[in-house]
């Protein structure tokens, strides 16, 4: 029997025809969104080969891009996954998992032991296009990167949430010359992480496994990393790539047969939907655009010839994320010289080209007097070259924008990773708003966008400007925007429209979901905009649109870091630059290692770049001990010291003998604060309580196979690997509350734990099966402990069921203990935060106020920032001191129910009032709550002028970002008291 | 006419006055639409001018996005955006307007819904639209608003009543022979159930039981064929469970895809709410007028889904969902009774109910990011398997960026071993 299955999926349409079971045709085409099209020339081409002279065939479709042409043309259609079953069920009967990475879809399917289907969800999309990206990034073919990954010697930890955050786990690698090599096969571990920790779910993958799909069929070392992290052999099917088809095939079998003429006429008739939200267009008409571009023309800086110039030059460069930019200016600001390219993944190679030209280029009687590097590869660019200064990109950008607009009150910023504005007030930066993981990328995008179809920026961009119908595309991350795209591709929407619709997302993005901006009265009248996304005219004209003002671009839009690095470097007012001669720059040669750090736990992965002369640069290191090979000082650190006393609570180690054996906390979430209590609760009780060890990656991997919910936090997801780490240590009863309340607190409208801290024990129980076993005790009761008189007779109730042996009386005792230690700790936490305080002031510093949950105290969650804040010459203090400084505080505009957040209002408002405080929040990724406190902060500290920073935290947060935000805080602290 | 006054609270919060209460149109968002148009009825038989908003368009997300922080969750982003789009709209006068929005004042984000709106009104000029809060915690207070034990008698009325046309909706529906019978007969029962309830004593237990004696022998006699069909499930987050604007017209999807839908009542989250408040004096101790007083509640409550089972049992042959103490038995050893916030264990319970009762296949649908959702739905998942390993369940994120050519992607999938399962039960039958 002839049977035909035909898989159209998000990027290609692969068609295959069965005899019976032998495959006798099949055909590969990629689509490029034109699928109606596209498909008619598949079905010609099978109806001149295999069913040729057929009038009737069993015929049956599949593929996610497939399913509106099939409904609409009404033809069996069969769900590419169940059709995969189908195939494998035919060809490869022994399967016991299949692991299939598509373009956009990333699936498992377990097969034996109950057939379950797994896919992921919404905000881990595109690992195929995910690694196509990835390419793009590191400039190499696609087919390269698995070449590339042979070669590898190191694996860095790449965030495996999702495209976007490994995105920006790459870009500062690759800024400190980390070696393509080592990176291709780290994208494949962030893949193979992000498909096991999102899908797997707390089912584990054994036995025989199968890898299907383009990624997996294509690249080998992609393979070798799944049976690595898995420990199994996996196959590559024969025909791997069409298994979707041919499972459509074999379904196609059970159905009638359809007529090949209709299939083809339905297919000839298509047509989409054609009903897309859309928005109104960009331009009128030519003239409105021609008005348009002749306002914007007037900001103009001029370029004139370096050759004919004498005197002082001033360089600055920018060593952006996906791109290099250098500006020469000489003494009357005018460029001499500037450039602007992609990084491509080896910035000082680039300089090293663009220092040699200027240099060939220079007059006798030219000179360069001054070098300021800024951006994210500031640091190294600085080493490299001998440049005189470095300046924090914000500041550069600012200083850029004011050049041109004097009195400037707005400066919006889109690159290609990240977007920066600041406000200011009486010439000084009042708020600064960078955006955070989800919402970068946005310019790249565009231009990854534009060459996937074939354009350049340059030409998409301006087919937006008369799309009649702009698609609505939302303002989420790209990799949503990605299938916004698709879906608006299906309902019909053209190129054009579509272009236009993403200069339109990139702004809202930056509008609503960056500076949170509600009315256009916000920014001000003075806006200046820059950055190269800017240059993109849909971009620009969209900005004006969405605010209804007319802003300022200058030529040099794109250019603007360096131009405002060059500005600095005129400013510091050299007699010479220090930077490299022209004569050691021929010489000039850079050698990179890369090393594990062994000063302390966190054994950062540096990049070690040696200089041709011997020196070295050290990147990738948290803190400066590699550098300085000295320990940070930690005198003035809260945050080390609640950790340190935290953890000696713990009697895993005590010679002491314990007449009721082990019991094990997994340190996380609400145990953090409340370890004196239930240490000193069980201590007392005979137990020898035991804390899991100090979080790790490792630890964390560990337990990611159970994690039934990819989003939520990162402090929650680690919990698994806890429970683990307690049970490899022979801990046999583990003890983990549920809370739905916490301890109450004044000036609070209720108690509450988040949802998440409240009932995590119930997803631990539910999804780890290690619990199950008949030895492990797991104790999970539900306790109150604001009841502080019902207290003890409630978890004496709950108790006594496991330990019969244990009396009312002894619990008595041991929760008035508990009481008290948890109190005696608070205390030894308030005097330590108050010294803290009382010094810093003695000694003039800054105190920041890194507010958080108590949780974050954990050096894997808080990635050591406050070891980074210290560095800046700051004290760091917690939220929960502070917040028992503020007696009155005012009423707060939100429901305030929640013990730890309400705590943040407290500290806010304290904070707001004084000179040589300021607060930085914490907030982990996925951290529903803080979309509600985020905002409430924000509006607290801004009630007296306060700058508000926020630090989004994940499994692997970027520093590069981290360090910007506190170093643009600082100055712009600075900047104001010099004002004053 | 005379100028309103407003008045204000005393950490500054804009009132609802009783002088407003005359003058005023109250909007409210709209999410069951059986169950909310006949409360809107209630409200306005006690003289409140109270106006369900029952626009889709996409607009209301994007006004939604504009003035809502934009990581607050999915249902927040819509109604929020729904109230202010309406205000926006220029169909109201908005010097007479008021906005009313429920606050259950539990521990997620939900109860905070209504500072954020507050603050979008800001943020769009609008700060002197007062915002209502709808709860009986005791939250907020307003002097124009007061929720007396009969008008809450008449809403539990109006809540049963709700559940009673959308469970007999849904299991006669996808079977009608003659298409549109089902519908007719909804809208008919509506507009009488609302007349009736008002100004008949239709919120007295008598009546209200003759009325759910008639809904079922009226609904049973639609005539129907007995063709097997595909038996899906919704569970997740209340709104957008039942919301259309929140999940993408869901229902009508799966209808178009040939399945019986069965969405668990309402009346359940209400006992569950109630019940709560129980469970927290046993798990905890003290407040023992508090337990008794909610006892009463609660006992009056499972009166009423003690009628409404037997309607459909003693006058249909449509299936009697399952009581919520049976719900409750169901979830016991698999999620805890002090799992209280957002939907808690009842959303486990749901689950596990519905695949006991015949309805093995389940949407479980929550907002993006919701944080009960990764415990009670995602999270209990697995163990629903365990306990009921015929249970198919696909989650399903919604939030303003998701396409809904992905959802319906994995939707389908699950549908389709739906569909094989059921066929493998023909095959053994």
């Amino acid at each position: 029997m002839i049977s035909v299955g035909i898989d159209i999926g998000s990027t290609t349409i692969k068609a295959i025809v069965l005899d019976d079971d032998k495959v006798i045709y099949k055909s590969y085409e990629r689509h490029f969104s034109r699928i109606a099209e596209k498909l008619q020339e598949v079905l010609n081409a099978l109806q001149a080969g295999p069913l040729k002279g057929m009038e009737k065939v069993h015929l049956a479709f599949s593929g996610s891009a497939g399913m509106g042409i099939a409904e609409s043309c009404h033809f069996p259609f069969y769900q590419e996954v169940y059709a995969t079953r189908e195939a494998t069920k035919n060809t490869y009967p022994n399967t016991d998992c299949i692991i299939e990475l598509g373009g956009e879809d990333a699936k498992i399917l377990f097969l034996t032991d109950g057939v379950e289907v797994r896919m992921n969800g919404t905000c881990a999309g595109g690992t195929g296009a995910f690694i196509d990206q990835m390419a793009s990034l590191l400039n190499v073919k696609i087919e390269d990167i698995d070449a590339l990954a042979k070669n590898h010697e190191r694996i860095y930890t790449i965030a495996s949430r999702c495209g976007v955050f490994a995105k920006s786990d790459i870009q500062p690698l690759l800024n400190q010359g980390a070696r393509k090599e080592d990176i291709a096969e780290s994208i494949f571990y962030a893949v193979v992480n992000q498909t096991i920790a999102g899908l797997a779910q707390g089912r584990e993958i054994r036995g025989n496994v199968m890898y299907l799909g383009g990624p997996l069929s294509f690249m080998s070392e992609l393979r070798k990393a799944f049976d690595d992290s898995l420990r199994v052999t996996g196959v590559l099917p024969e025909n791997s790539l069409y298994f979707v088809a041919m499972g459509a095939s074999y379904l196609a079998k059970k159905d009638d047969e359809v007529v090949i003429s209709s299939i083809m006429d339905k297919v000839k008739n298509y047509t989409n939907s054609d009903n897309f939200a859309y928005l109104p267009p960009l331009f009128k008409d030519e003239k409105e655009y021609e008005d348009f571009k002749e306002r914007h023309e007037k900001d103009h800086v001029p370029t004139l010839p370096l050759e004919e110039y004498e005197g002082p030059l001033y360089l600055g460069v920018d060593s952006g994320s996906t791109t290099l930019k250098i500006v020469l200016i000489d003494k009357d600001d005018n460029i001499r010289y500037s450039d602007y390219v992609s990084n491509q993944g080896d910035p000082i190679a680039l300089l090293k080209q663009m220092l040699e030209t200027i240099y060939s280029k220079m007059n006798d009687k030219a000179y360069i007097a001054g070098a300021t590097s800024t951006g994210y590869g500031e640091d190294l660019a600085k080493n490299a070259f001998s440049f005189d200064h470095g300046i924090v990109e914000t500041m550069a950008h600012f200083d850029a924008a004011r050049h041109f607009l004097k009195d400037v009150e707005f400066v919006i910023d889109i690159g290609g990773q990240d977007i920066k504005c600041f406000r200011i007030r009486n010439g000084v930066i009042d708020d600064l708003f960078l955006n955070e993981a989800c919402s970068s990328g946005c310019g790249s995008f565009l231009q990854t966008f534009a060459s996937s179809l074939g354009y350049s920026i340059e030409d998409f961009s301006k087919l937006a400007l008369f799309a009649k119908r702009p698609v609505n595309l939302g303002s989420r991350c790209t990799v949503f925007m990605n299938s916004s795209v698709k879906q608006a591709q299906k309902d019909g929407a053209s190129v054009n429209d579509i272009s236009a619709g993403l200069a339109v997302s990139v702004v809202k993005n930056a509008l609503y979901k960056v500076i949170r901006c509600g009315s256009k009265d916000e920014l001000g009248k003075k806006v200046v905009v820059q950055g190269g996304t800017f240059l993109n005219d849909a971009v620009l004209r969209a900005f004006e649109q969405e605010l209804g003002i007319d802003v300022i671009r200058s030529n040099i839009a794109g250019l603007m870091g360096a131009y405002g690095a060059a500005l600095d470097a005129k400013s510091l007012q050299l007699e010479h630059s220090k930077i490299i001669t022209k004569e050691q720059l021929k010489t000039f040669h850079r050698k990179v290692v890369s090393s594990l750090c062994q000063g302390c736990n966190n054994h950062c992965r540096l990049t070690i770049s040696i200089f041709d002369d011997n020196r070295v640069f050290i990147g990738g290191n948290r803190c400066e001990k590699p550098v300085t090979k000295k320990a940070t000082d930690l005198s003035l650190d809260l945050y080390d010291f609640k950790y340190r006393l935290l953890r000696s609570y713990n009697y895993e180690n005590s010679s002491r003998s314990f007449k009721r054996g082990k019991i094990g906390l997994p340190m996380g979430l609400n145990f953090y604060e409340l370890t004196p209590f239930w240490t000193s609760f069980f201590n007392a009780l005979g137990f020898q309580v035991v804390l899991s060890d100090h979080s790790s990656s490792k630890m964390y991997r560990l337990g990611q196979m159970t994690i039934p919910s990819d989003t939520v936090c990162y402090p929650a997801k680690l919990l698994h690997g806890h429970v683990i780490n307690l049970l490899d240590k022979g801990v046999k009863t583990i003890f983990y509350p549920c809370m739905s309340y916490n301890i109450e607190e004044k000036h609070t409208d209720n108690h509450y734990n988040c949802p998440v801290v409240a009932y995590y024990s119930e997803v631990i129980q539910a999804n780890m099966r290690v619990l199950r076993n008949p030895e492990v005790k797991y104790l999970k009761p539900y306790v109150n402990l604001s009841e502080r008189v019902h207290f003890p007779e409630k978890i004496y109730e709950y108790i006594v069921e496991y330990y019969p042996d244990i009396s009312f009386s002894e619990v008595k005792k041991a929760s008035n203990i508990a009481y008290d230690e948890y109190h005696k700790y608070l205390d030894i936490i308030e005097r330590k935060g108050l010294d803290i305080i009382a010094e810093s002031r003695k000694e003039n510093k800054t105190i920041i106020v890194l507010s958080g949950r108590p949780y974050h105290v954990d050096p894997l969650i808080n990635h050591d920032i406050h070891k980074l804040i210290l560095e800046y010459n700051c004290s760091v203090v917690s939220e929960d001191i502070i917040a028992k400084l503020e007696n009155k505080p005012e009423p707060s505009h939100v429901l305030n129910q929640w013990t730890y957040h309400s705590r943040l209002y407290k500290a806010a408002e304290y904070v707001k009032d004084q000179k040589d405080m300021e607060l930085l929040q914490l907030v982990s990724f996925g951290c529903g709550v803080d979309a509600i406190t985020s905002d409430e902060v924000r509006d607290i500290l801004e009630r007296n002028n306060k700058i508000y920073t926020q630090i989004k935290i994940d499994e692997i947060t970027n520093l590069g970002a981290v360090k910007i935000r506190i170093r643009s805080l600082l100055e712009a602290l600075k900047r104001r008291k010099d004002h004053e | 006419m005379s100028e309103i006054k407003f008045k204000y609270a005393k950490n500054g919060r804009l009132l609802f006055t009783k002088e407003m209460k005359k003058e005023y149109t109250i909007l409210f968002p709209m999410m069951a639409p059986i169950h909310f148009r006949i409360l809107q009825r209630v409200f306005n038989y006690y003289g409140y001018k109270a106006e369900l908003l029952t626009d889709s368009t996409p607009d209301i997300a994007q006004t939604g996005l504009k003035y809502i922080q934009n990581d607050m969750c999915y249902p927040a982003i819509l109604s929020c955006g729904q109230l202010i789009h309406a205000l926006l709209s220029g169909k109201f006068d908005v010097h007479k307007v008021a906005l009313m929005i429920t606050q259950t004042g539990g521990g997620c984000r939900a109860s905070n819904y209504i500072s954020l709106l507050r603050k979008g009104l800001k943020r769009a000029g609008l700060e002197f639209v007062p915002v209502i809060s709808l709860n009986i915690s005791g939250l907020e207070k307003n002097p124009g608003l007061t929720i007396t034990l009969p008008m809450i008698r008449k809403a539990l009325a109006a809540v049963i009543y709700g559940d009673m046309l959308m469970c007999l909706k849904n299991q006669a529906e996808p079977y009608e022979i003659n298409k549109g019978d089902t519908e007719k007969k909804v809208i008919e029962w509506t507009d009488t159930l609302s007349d009736e309830l008002l100004n008949s004593g239709g919120y007295k237990l008598k009546i209200v039981k003759e009325n759910l004696n008639k809904i079922a022998k009226d609904f049973d006699s639609i005539p129907r064929d007995n063709k097997k069909r595909v038996k899906v499930g919704i569970v997740g987050e209340i709104y957008v469970k039942y919301a259309a604007l929140g999940n993408n017209n869901l229902e009508q999807f799966l209808r178009e895809q040939d399945c019986e839908v069965n969405l668990p009542g309402m009346l359940n989250f209400i006992l569950f709410k109630i019940d709560n408040r129980i469970d927290d004096c046993k798990l905890y101790g003290g407040h023992k007028l508090k337990q008794f007083v909610c006892q009463k509640l609660f006992d009056y409550c499972t009166k009423i889904q003690d009628l409404f089972s037997l309607a459909i049992k003693n006058n249909s042959s449509f299936q009697v969902p399952s009581s919520y103490q049976h719900v409750r038995e169901l979830v016991k050893g698999v999620n805890g009774y002090g799992n209280k916030m957002g939907e808690g264990w009842l959303l486990t319970g749901e689950m596990l109910e519905l695949a006991e009762s015949g309805y093995p296949n389940i949407v479980c649908t929550q907002p993006f990011g919701c944080l009960p959702n990764h415990i009670s739905g995602k999270g209990m998942i697995r163990r629903v398997r365990e306990v009921f390993p015929q249970a198919n369940i696909v989650a399903v994120d919604y939030d303003p960026g998701a396409p809904k050519v992905n959802q319906e992607n994995r939707i389908k999938l699950m549908l389709s071993i739906g569909k094989e399962n059921l066929e493998l039960s023909d095959k053994k039958d």
